[in-house]
C-alpha cells in the first residue's frame, strides 16, 4: 500500500446529481473503519469534467480513475485498491479503440489529448480550502505583482501575453485594461461576469466550484494594474454552489490577509462581493449587467461611453468573464512568454469547452486554440452516441452557428470561427446527429432569443418573433417558398439594428443553418417532409400489410386509437392518418418492423 | 398581556426588516433586498413590495419593473417544490421535450403552473449547467439527470 493517498472524490453539479454525496461519506467512513485515517484522506473536489462517466473518483498519487462509483463500490475499492492495490477492474474505464479497461488518467484518451491550465486545479483540490490553493502555488501571482512589479508592468505582462476574453468576443484582455487604467477616476471597480447564460456552457459554473481563489486571484492582479480598489463577482442565481464555493473562499482570503485593505503589507486595497443575478440572459451584456447591480432592470444601453470610462455607478469599469480571469495568476507566475506557447498566432493560451448533445465523452475539455473540431469530437469526445451519423456541431449558444461535416477540420481560434458564420462565444459545443432537424434548431433558438429579448429595441423585440413565427410555421409543415427571402432580409436588419449582442447575434443560428442547411428548409417547404424526421407534423406512419402478423400490439398500445385490423378476418392493420398523433409508439412497440416512418 | 402582543408581530415580517436593515446603505440594495424576501415568503406578496417601497424609498412602479424583468421573481405563490426543467441546447437535442411532455401530463398542468394540492410548481428553464447529464430536470435545486420519461414517477415521489 502507498503511503499517503488521496482519493478525489468528484462533487461538481453533474457529479453531485449522479450521487457523489453520500460516497464521499461512505467512503470516509470505510477509511476509518479500516483504520486507514492517518495516511488516506478523502477530498470533495469540483468538476473533474468527465460528466458522462460520473460519479468519477482519482487515486492519487497513482492517477486511477474509477468511473460511474455507486455506493456499494467503496468497500470493495478500500479493500481490493487501496489495501491490496489491485485494480477494481469493472470500474475502470474501457479505452474506446481497444475496449480493454485502462487505469491511469494519463492513457485515458479523453484526457491525454486536453492541455489543463485554467483547469488544473478543478477536480485535484478541494475548493473550500485556500491551503490546497496556496500548495499549487496558488496566489503566487499576485505576490509577484505586489513585490516586484509595477501596475504598468503587469498590465504589460497581459497585453504580452496575448490573452482575448473568454466571454464571447475575443477583445485583447491587456487592452480592455489599459483603457480603463488609463482613465483619471478617484474610484474604479472590476467586474467578473459570471452569467454564464448560454445554453450548453458550463465551464465558468465549474471554475467557480472547483477553483474559486484562482479567478479571486485574477481579479486582484487586474484590480492592481488597473488601480480599481473594488469588485463584484456577477453570477446567475442558477449556480448555487459556485456562489457557495466563492462565498467561503472569499472569506478564506480576507482572513489570509489576501483581501482588504493594505494585502500583503503594500500599501494595496481590495474588496470583493458576489452579486447573485436574478435570471436574465441580457444581464451576460456588460452595460446590462451592470445596470443590474445598480439594482435597476438589466437593459443594455448605447455605447459609448464604454464601461472604462462611465460603468458601474458612473466610474471606470472593467469587465472580464471568469475563464479570462482565471487565466491571469497563470500568466503572472510563468510569464507572457510561457503563455504564448500555447495556441495560435492570434488567439493565445487554451480554451475550456463544453461537450454536449449527442457525443460519447460529454464533459469539460480544455485544450488549445487552435485544435480542430475533429479531434475535439472525435478524438476526446470519442464521436457521436449509438452509432450514428455526424450532422453538425452548435458553437457559441444563442449567438453562434452550426457548422456541417465539411468544417470539422477547421482549427479553432476567434477568427476562423467567425469566418466561418460562427462564434467561439463561451466556448459550448452541441454535438447534433442526423436525427436533429436543422430548422427546429433555429427555431429553438429564436424561441430562446425572443423570450430573453428585453425589448429595448424595436427590431429585436419584434424581429425575434416574427422569425420564430416563420421557423415555427416551416417545422409545421405550412412554409411557403418566399419564407427564406424573407427570414434572411429580417436576419440582416435585425443584425445592423440592434444595440447589444443579443440582437446583432440573435439571427446567426438562422443564417448558419440557411447557408450549411439550407436542403431541410426546402425539404420541410417544398416536399412537407422533415429529412431528420424530428418534426412531428412532416412525419406520416404506415404499416406494411406484408410484414404485418397481425398481432394488434400497436392497435392496442395507440393512445389515439386509430389503427383497426383483425386477425380473425384475416384483416392487416391500418393506421387512419387523418386521427394519428404521429407519436410514434405504434412504431416502438411492433416486433416485426412492419411500422415504417417518413 | 405581554405574550399575546409579540404574538401579533408576524415572524416573517421581523426576517424581512432585518434583510432591509442588511442591505439598505449598500449601493444598489433593491435586487439583495428582493431575493431575500422571496426567501422568506416564498413570493412577492404586494404587501411586501409595498413595504420594501417606503423602507429604501423606491417608488412601487420602479420595483414592479424590476421584479417583473427578472424571471427569478414571482408575484404568485409557489408550490412546496420547485421543478425545473431543463430546455437547454443540450438538454434539447437529448429529448427534454419528451421529458416535459410527461411531466405536464403526470401533474396535470404547464409551464408556470402549481397543481391544485400546491405540491409542485413547474418551470421551464434554459440551462442549468448540467449539460453533461442531459436531459436534466432540477427538484429544490437537486439535480436529476440522464432522464427518460419512464424515470419521472420515481422521482417525483421522493417529494412530498
Amino acid at each position: 500500500m502507498a503511503e499517503n493517498q488521496r482519493i478525489l472524490v468528484c462533487a461538481g453539479t453533474g457529479c453531485a446529481s449522479s450521487g457523489a454525496l453520500p460516497i464521499i461519506d461512505i467512503l470516509k467512513e470505510e477509511i476509518k473503519r479500516q483504520g486507514l485515517e492517518g495516511t488516506v484522506s478523502v477530498v470533495g473536489t469540483g468538476c473533474q469534467g468527465f460528466c458522462e462517466k460520473g460519479p468519477t473518483l482519482v487515486i492519487e498519487p497513482q492517477h486511477i480513475l474509477y468511473t460511474r462509483v455507486a455506493a456499494e463500490d467503496v468497500a470493495e475499492i478500500v479493500a481490493q485498491d487501496i489495501i491490496n492495490g489491485e485494480r477494481v477492474e469493472r470500474l475502470l474505464l474501457l479505452d474506446q479503440v481497444t475496449q480493454k479497461p485502462v487505469s491511469s488518467l494519463s492513457d485515458i484518451r479523453f484526457f491525454a489529448k486536453q492541455h489543463r491550465i485554467v483547469l488544473q486545479n478543478c477536480g485535484v483540490i478541494d475548493p473550500k480550502k485556500i491551503g490546497d490553493y496556496t500548495a499549487r502555488d496558488g496566489y503566487k501571482g499576485i505576490q509577484k505583482a505586489l513585490k516586484e512589479m509595477s501596475p504598468e508592468e503587469v498590465l504589460e505582462e497581459v497585453k504580452k501575453s496575448g490573452l482575448r476574453g473568454r466571454g464571447g468576443a475575443g477583445f485583447p484582455t491587456g487592452m480592455k485594461w489599459g483603457f480603463c487604467r488609463q482613465t483619471p477616476s478617484d474610484k474604479k471597480y472590476i467586474i467578473c461576469n459570471a452569467d454564464e447564460g448560454d445554453p450548453g456552457a458550463f465551464m465558468d459554473r465549474s471554475v467557480l466550484e472547483g477553483d474559486p481563489h484562482s479567478v479571486i486571484e485574477g481579479m486582484l492582479i487586474g484590480a492592481y494594474a488597473i488601480g480599481a480598489d473594488e469588485g463584484y463577482v456577477y453570477c446567475r442565481a442558477e449556480y448555487p454552489l459556485a456562489i457557495k464555493h466563492l462565498e467561503i473562499a472569499i472569506k478564506q482570503a480576507q482572513e489570509a490577509g489576501y483581501l482588504g485593505d493594505n494585502i500583503l503589507n503594500s500599501g494595496f486595497n481590495f474588496h470583493l462581493k458576489v452579486f447573485a443575478g436574478a435570471g436574465a440572459f441580457v444581464c451576460g451584456e456588460e452595460t446590462a449587467l451592470m445596470a443590474s447591480i445598480e439594482g435597476k432592470r438589466g437593459m443594455p444601453r448605447v455605447r459609448p461611453p464604454f464601461p472604462a470610462v462611465s460603468g458601474l455607478w458612473g466610474k471606470p469599469t472593467n469587465i472580464n468573464n471568469v475563464e479570462t480571469w482565471s487565466n491571469i495568476p497563470h500568466i503572472l507566475r510563468n510569464g507572457a512568454e510561457w503563455y504564448g506557447q500555447f495556441g495560435t498566432e492570434k488567439s493565445k493560451g487554451t480554451k475550456i469547452f463544453a461537450l454536449t448533445g449527442k457525443v460519447n465523452n460529454t464533459g469539460l475539455v480544455e485544450v488549445p486554440m487552435g485544435t480542430t473540431l475533429r479531434e475535439i469530437i472525435f478524438d476526446i469526445g470519442d464521436g457521436i452516441q449509438n452509432g450514428k451519423a455526424f450532422k453538425a456541431v452548435q458553437i457559441g449558444g444563442p449567438s453562434g452557428g452550426c457548422l456541417p461535416e465539411s468544417m470539422l477540420d477547421l482549427a479553432v481560434d476567434y477568427d476562423t470561427l467567425t469566418q466561418a458564420g460562427a462564434m467561439v462565444g463561451s466556448g459550448g459545443l452541441v454535438i447534433m446527429d442526423e436525427t436533429t432537424c436543422m430548422v427546429d434548431i433555429a427555431r429553438y433558438f429564436l424561441n430562446f432569443s425572443k423570450k430573453e429579448s428585453c425589448g429595448k429595441c424595436t427590431p429585436c423585440r419584434e424581429g425575434t418573433t416574427r422569425m420564430y413565427e416563420i421557423l415555427d410555421r416551416i417545422t409545421k409543415g405550412e412554409g411557403k417558398e418566399e419564407d427564406l427571402d424573407t427570414l434572411e432580409n429580417l436576419a440582416l436588419t435585425i443584425k445592423e439594428t440592434s444595440l447589444c449582442g443579443l440582437g446583432q447575434f440573435a439571427p446567426s443560428p438562422i443564417l448558419a443553418t440557411l447557408k450549411y442547411f439550407r436542403h431541410e428548409y426546402e425539404a420541410h417547404i417544398r416536399d412537407h417532409k422533415c429529412p431528420a424526421h424530428n418534426c412531428t407534423a412532416l412525419l406520416s406512419y404506415t404499416i406494411d400489410v406484408e410484414k404485418c402478423k397481425m398481432c394488434s400490439l400497436c392497435a392496442k398500445n395507440c393512445p389515439a386509437n386509430c389503427i383497426t385490423g383483425d386477425k380473425k378476418t384475416n384483416t392487416p392493420y391500418v393506421i387512419n392518418e387523418e386521427a394519428c398523433i404521429k407519436c410514434g409508439t405504434c412504431l416502438e412497440k411492433c416486433k416485426f418492423g412492419a411500422v415504417s416512418r417518413a | 398581556m405581554s405574550t399575546a402582543c409579540e404574538e401579533l408581530v408576524d415572524p416573517k415580517q421581523i426576517q424581512l426588516d432585518e434583510i432591509i436593515e442588511k442591505y439598505r446603505h449598500e449601493n444598489g440594495p433593491l435586487i439583495p433586498i428582493l431575493q431575500g424576501a422571496q426567501g422568506v415568503y416564498g413570493y412577492l406578496p404586494a404587501h411586501v413590495l409595498k413595504h420594501i417601497s417606503k423602507a429604501i424609498r423606491i417608488p412601487l412602479a420602479r420595483i414592479y419593473g424590476v421584479v417583473t424583468f427578472y424571471a427569478q421573481f414571482r408575484l404568485t405563490p409557489v408550490g412546496r417544490n420547485l421543478i425545473n426543467v431543463c430546455l437547454g441546447t443540450a438538454c434539447h437535442v437529448r429529448g427534454g421535450a419528451k421529458v416535459l411532455e410527461t411531466i405536464e401530463k403526470e401533474l396535470k398542468i404547464k409551464d408556470g403552473a402549481t397543481t391544485d394540492d400546491g405540491r409542485f410548481t413547474l418551470e421551464i428553464v434554459a440551462c442549468i449547467g448540467a449539460c453533461g447529464l442531459a436531459p436534466v430536470i432540477s427538484i429544490n435545486n437537486e439535480v436529476h439527470g440522464r432522464l427518460v420519461p419512464e424515470s419521472i414517477a420515481g422521482i417525483f415521489a421522493k417529494y412530498e
